[in-house]
């Protein structure tokens, strides 16, 4: 584990992309496979499920630093992490140094594979006081860096400034595989053990595992005038929908869904099942779920509703339909296709698609001139979509966010997605709810607040983010709750400046919740840079 | 009886018709330490530690009436018994003893108590009421043993040495910098300072403290360059683009100030005492009275209070300096 503390200080200590890989490299190639399967897992971003509440963490660190909890806060506001808080705070551990406060004997580091699973893991089962004896035992084990760490696992606010790109490029260039084989190869719903650490780095063969998704291409949005783009000719147009990008995979007679936060939606959709069914094995589509009922989207919040459900009646299977708006082909007869031109595999997923009420092909819009697709795109908001998707005809399907061939060109307003950092009551009829609420947006590894926004919720959403406020509640300012970063929303506004008085340097116009996204992880909201493509927009 | 009182500009001491460390030109002014915030030019008289005065005079020029004290000598001031003892924190630092009819106020100014080359070594004090300083005053602020950091530093630049890259440091130019070249092996390579360091350095040698040799001028070799935080992004600095970047100092401690600064590395090395050296000393004081004055004394206040001591807050007027 002491390796695994030195990396997360490497990474977190410079901003240099070079430097970020050799310390990943580095790292995973000396480790052992165990704790290189575990260590990927957590640089990407996955985590454990909440194994106990920040709130207990707190005090039973203060107790073991014999520190009262208002010491606890002033020096949280200091410090501004809560891991890092804690391990500053508690004492110095009597098997981790000697008498002089140097560091012990290595012999007594543990593997990382070891501390996640016999230590870390089985917190999740125990009784309060079998956690803290187990939580104090450890910290009592570990010296500064590595409670630092272990803190950040426990509270899930591992996140140490590499993308997954970073950590694809790494394992890439210590395999000698292409980046595409081990994006692929960290899709889907993979357990860290030794074995697939060695999966993951073995030389290409047959993949095994049948539930695999590919890796999504993600668009950027349009940042200059669409007129760069050069001839309309060379686009393909689609309207941009406003549902939950899935990718649709049958093989071997069996089907999955799996959501671009690659969580597998199997089961919580029938009718695309049903649809599936109907497919030839070794097919993958790419596309968008939507609730959708004859012939056109039903508003996202009617999706959210179904989601919500945990039994879906046939009531709600009536009211809210769900139709899979198919736009991209990835695999065909068990190929691989995403290196063909965009055209070859649109012509193929024509092809192909069954005629069902559960699945629809992304209609192309036509237009001789920019001037006249702007014409059309004002029609989003009556076709209850987002915008246009612009393709580049002759493009391969690409891994991951990347720029140049898909822009997504979407209309005002101005969107971001943020994470909900401070909630506090409402006055008048909303006293006794949180309902006015601070989002941020990453900025080098951390959210700093970028807006306020009260309004655009529903009473039965306002209720759950209540509810979670209550539950996640870090540390309070007076009325202001600090909360967990976890819940994303999309948040509109119409107007947005530089601005020296507030702390992100930016300022919006009519800021509100446009949704609540929860396919989205807070890793995934927004950072400071498309807020400056934003600005760049405007200027332009 | 209360020997002090927080007036407009400062700390005063009526028996002796005095300040310490006054924010405003005044009459007298009893200086604990060379740092530009303490040093405010225009009263008419100074007095200050004998092996500061020269330092201090980089602050107010040659022109002003700045008295010496040696260490440990009483000097009687109106009805005041005042003396200046070693602090620890830079050359010259002191605090500041005064005594009258039995009652004994000490004001610390900046302190340390953990040993330095370059500066004399803190002196415990007993009184009856002991003004201290706080940068430092949450429990968060441990300092990790100095020979450890500083071993870290060299094996830095040692590291960036052998990727063929200079190193730029920064520390405070005064105090933390000598303390840095006082240790520093030359060996490794070049050392550069910056010249609002070398501005300083010249006092220490002339006090007989041993300072690491300084390259004149930049060879193309692989350098450690000492710079005051405030360098960050001078001229000056252009040459040294492509270092790697660190710091010395306590708020290394947490990792948002490094992040702020973008720098590569930070390194726990301080002028000021930490929590527990905070704490023991003001218990080895045994005072009765405690103030705390930094720019916010409230936890180390709120402490001091709960276990059981008169302490109260005094709001300085000072600059948050870097060390």
């Amino acid at each position: 584990m002491k390796a695994f503390a030195e990396l997360y200080r490497k990474l977190d200590e410079t901003t240099s992309t070079n430097a970020k890989i050799e310390a990943l490299t580095g790292y995973l190639r000396a480790a052992p496979p165990g704790d290189a399967a575990w260590a990927v897992h957590f640089l990407i971003g996955r985590r454990p499920k909440r194994l106990l509440e920040s709130r207990k963490l707190a005090e039973w660190a203060m107790a073991e630093a014999d520190v009262p909890e208002w010491l606890f806060a002033d020096c949280y506001h200091a410090v501004g992490d809560f891991a890092e808080t804690i391990a500053l705070l508690l004492p110095a551990s009597p098997s981790a140094s000697d008498a002089a406060g140097r560091p012990a004997d290595p012999a007594a580091d543990l593997p990382l594979q070891y501390w996640v699973e016999s230590r870390l893991l089985p917190l999740a089962q125990s009784d309060d006081a079998t956690r803290r004896a187990r939580l104090i035992a450890a910290w009592r084990e570990m010296d500064e860096a590595q409670r630092f760490v272990w803190n950040k696992l426990i509270t899930g606010e591992f996140r140490v400034g590499v993308s997954q790109n970073l950590v694809v490029r790494a394992i890439a260039a210590l395999s000698g595989l292409s980046a595409g084989t081990v994006s692929h190869r960290l899709m889907g719903d993979w357990q860290p053990s030794a074995a697939f650490w060695r999966q993951l780095e073995a030389p290409e063969v047959a993949e095994a595992d049948i539930s695999r998704p590919y890796p999504f291409f993600l668009a950027y949005p349009l940042e200059g005038d669409v007129e760069e783009l050069g001839d309309p000719a060379g686009w393909q147009v689609e309207w941009k929908w406003d549902g939950i990008r899935a990718q649709l995979i049958r093989r071997q007679s069996s089907v999955f869904l799996w959501s671009r936060g690659e969580e597998l939606m199997t089961g919580r959709f029938p009718e695309l099942e049903a649809m599936a069914a109907l497919l030839p094995d070794g097919t993958a589509i790419d596309g968008e779920l939507l609730p959708w009922k004859d012939g056109a989207p039903l508003p996202f919040a009617q999706m959210q509703r179904r989601i919500g459900r945990k039994a879906l009646g046939a009531r709600i299977l009536a009211d809210v339909p769900v139709a899979l708006m198919a736009f991209d082909l990835l695999e065909l007869g068990g190929q691989d296709v995403r290196e063909r031109p965009l055209e070859w595999r649109r012509a193929q997923l024509e092809a192909l698609a069954p005629r069902s009420a559960a699945l629809a092909l992304s209609p192309v819009v036509e237009a001789a001139s920019w001037e006249g697709l702007r014409a059309v795109r004002g029609e989003s908001r009556a076709r209850k979509v987002e915008g246009f998707m612009l393709k580049r005809r002759g493009s391969p399907y690409r891994v991951g966010r990347r720029r140049g061939d898909w822009w997504k060109w979407k209309i005002d307003p101005y969107s971001v997605d943020a994470v909900l950092i401070y909630a506090q009551p409402g006055s008048g009829r909303r006293a006794s709810l949180f309902t006015d609420y601070t989002f941020g947006i990453w900025e080098q590894g951390k959210l700093v607040p970028f807006a306020k926004a009260y309004s655009g919720l529903s009473d039965e959403e306002i209720r759950a983010v209540d509810e979670f406020v209550r539950r996640n509640t870090i540390q309070t300012f007076g009325p202001v709750h600090a909360v967990k970063p976890e819940l994303v929303f999309e948040l509109a506004f119409e107007g947005i400046q530089l601005s020296s008085r507030h702390r992100s340097g930016i300022a919006v116009r009519f800021p509100r919740m446009a949704r609540w996204r929860h396919d989205k992880r807070a890793e995934e909201a927004d950072s400071m840079d498309t807020i400056r493509a934003l600005l760049g927009r405007r200027e332009s | 009886m209360a020997l002090l009182e927080l007036g407009p500009h400062g700390l005063y001491c009526a028996a002796g018709d005095f300040y310490i460390d006054p924010w405003r030109p005044v009459g007298r002014a009893v200086i604990t330490h060379a740092h530009a915030d303490r040093a405010q030019a225009g009263s008419r008289g100074y007095l200050t530690a004998a092996s500061g005065v020269a330092l201090l005079r980089e602050w107010l020029g040659a022109e002003a009436a700045v008295e010496a004290l040696p260490y440990g000598q009483p000097l009687t001031i109106g009805g005041a018994r005042v003396s200046l003892h070693p602090a620890g924190h830079i050359l010259g630092s002191a605090q500041v003893r005064i005594e009258q009819g039995g009652e004994v106020w000490v004001v610390s100014g900046d302190y340390r108590t953990a040993p330095d080359p370059a500066s004399e070594p803190f002196e415990p004090l007993l009184c009856q009421a002991f003004v201290t300083e706080a940068s430092f005053g949450l429990p968060i602020f441990r300092w990790p043993p100095e020979d450890e950091a500083l071993d870290s530093v060299q094996a830095w630049w040692r590291a960036n040495c052998e990727a063929g890259r200079s190193s730029v440091l920064f520390a405070q130019p005064l105090g933390m910098a000598q303390r840095l070249l006082t240790t520093l092996d030359g060996s490794i390579g070049p050392i550069h300072a910056h010249p609002e360091i070398e501005r300083f350095n010249r006092h220490y040698r002339a006090q007989g403290i041993s300072l690491a040799g300084l390259a004149p001028e930049a060879d193309g070799r692989p350098a450690l360059v000492l710079a005051p935080p405030s360098a960050q992004g001078d001229s000056w600095m252009r040459r040294w683009d492509q270092a790697s970047t660190a710091m010395a100092s306590g708020w290394m401690r947490i990792r948002g100030p490094r992040r702020r600064r973008a720098l590569d590395r930070g390194f726990v090395l301080s002028s000021h005492a930490d929590w527990p050296a905070l704490l023991a000393v003001i218990d080895a004081t045994r005072a009765e009275t405690v103030w705390v004055m930094h720019r916010q004394p409230a936890p180390l206040v709120r402490w001091l209070v709960e276990h059981g001591r008169t302490a109260v807050a005094v709001e300085a007027q000072y600059g948050e300096d870097e060390a």
